[in-house]
């Protein structure tokens, strides 16, 4: 194990390890930094833009979602800053536009003080967080799920179809991580 | 019904496309394109041979074969048309030139010709907007072929 590093988290001092992201290493800390396609059994995956927090190095500021940017010693790290809350409503506003009646993003966007969205609100079956996809490959082993389609057609489908009968019939690990809670009840099977 | 199996690359040809990567899964998507070229389309059977000899998941392969556009998992034809929609050949009367074609053939844009010999696309592009409008079959260009063009230009393919 490698030996634990000082960075500073909203101003203060926090000592973690090389191996953790910016977001373990805050959460262990205690900051809260809102995750969506976050799952601590999954490798990082950066879909959701949720996590975004500010780095800062003298005049120089970015933006880089801490759930895939791994600590270094004297990062200063800010996950309340103004120019974060604006980038963490913004993704906001669009999952919620995404999907108005997901109860996971409605709980997001009220714990961020998020109650309208700029956006047209739509009915989407997904937001393509991959959380079950990721899932169903890096924990299971089993991928019988994968995207398919690129841009606004992208979507998750059982490869090959029959998959679904096969294998997923004594598993549907998966559904319980779906946000949008629509993959789940879509296919009649929230209750089995 | 067209017969369209035998046509298809052969696993053996698969395999000698896969050993010429050296069996790698890095090279998933060169593997798609040779098969690709050869057959014109990516069969269900191709891709899950290619997943087993790669090592790679089925749905990690769909992955990739839907995301290009290069990769189609629908059948094609021998010979691809291609009729160019961008914004000159548009002006240029493309929608004209694209209803002939497709009166012409009997299929609408992204369809085969019954007896397999064309398959039917549009494109934004193809970068030679001066011979718009413009229609390509395979790699031969044609700036604005007329009805009757178009009748002696299709006769010369198989
Ligand atoms: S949680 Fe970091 S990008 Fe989604
Ligand atoms: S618009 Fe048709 S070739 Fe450029």
């Amino acid at each position: 194990m490698a030996d634990n590093i000082t960075l500073t988290i909203d101003g203060h001092p926090v000592s973690a390890d090389p191996s953790q992201t910016v977001l373990d290493a805050a959460r262990s800390a205690g900051v809260a930094i809102p995750t969506l396609c976050h799952h601590k059994d999954l490798l990082p995956y950066g879909g959701c833009r949720l996590c975004l927090v500010e780095l800062r190095q003298g005049k120089r500021s970015q933006l880089v979602a801490s759930c895939g940017y791994y600590a270094k010693a004297g990062l200063e790290v800010h996950t309340r800053s103004p120019r974060v809350l604006r980038a963490r409503k913004l993704v906001l506003e669009v999952l919620l536009a995404l999907m108005p009646y997901s109860e996971e993003i409605r709980r997001l966007a009220h714990e961020n003080e998020v109650t309208e969205t700029r956006y047209q609100r739509t009915m989407h079956y997904c937001v393509l967080c991959g959380l079950c996809v990721r899932y169903c490959d890096e924990v299971k082993h089993t991928n019988c799920i994968g995207f398919v389609g690129r841009g606004v057609e992208r979507n998750v489908a059982w490869v090959p179809p029959d998959r679904y009968d096969q294998t997923c019939r004594t598993c549907f690990e998966c559904m319980s991580l779906c946000p949008t809670g629509v993959f789940p009840s879509n296919f009649g099977l929230a209750e089995v | 019904m067209p017969e369209a199996t035998e046509e298809l690359c052969s696993l053996d040809r698969i395999d000698r496309i896969i050993d010429r990567y050296g069996g790698q899964r890095s090279a998933l998507i060169q593997v798609l394109l040779d098969i690709q070229k050869e057959d014109k389309w990516l069969a269900e059977e191709s891709l899950r041979h290619v997943a087993s000899r790669l090592n790679v998941p089925l749905p990690q392969v769909y992955q990739v074969a839907t995301f290009y556009k290069a990769f189609s998992l629908a059948r094609r034809g021998r010979h691809l048309i291609t009729v160019c929609m961008g914004t000159a050949c548009h002006v240029r009367g493309s929608p004209r030139l694209f209803d002939r074609v497709s009166q012409k053939l009997g299929v609408g844009p992204g369809k085969t010709t019954h007896d397999g010999r064309f398959s039917l696309l549009t494109v934004n592009c193809m970068g030679c907007c001066a011979l718009g409008p413009v229609l390509a079959i395979d790699e031969d260009y044609h700036s604005n072929p007329s009805a009757a063009d178009l009748g002696r230009i299709l006769s010369q393919y198989e």
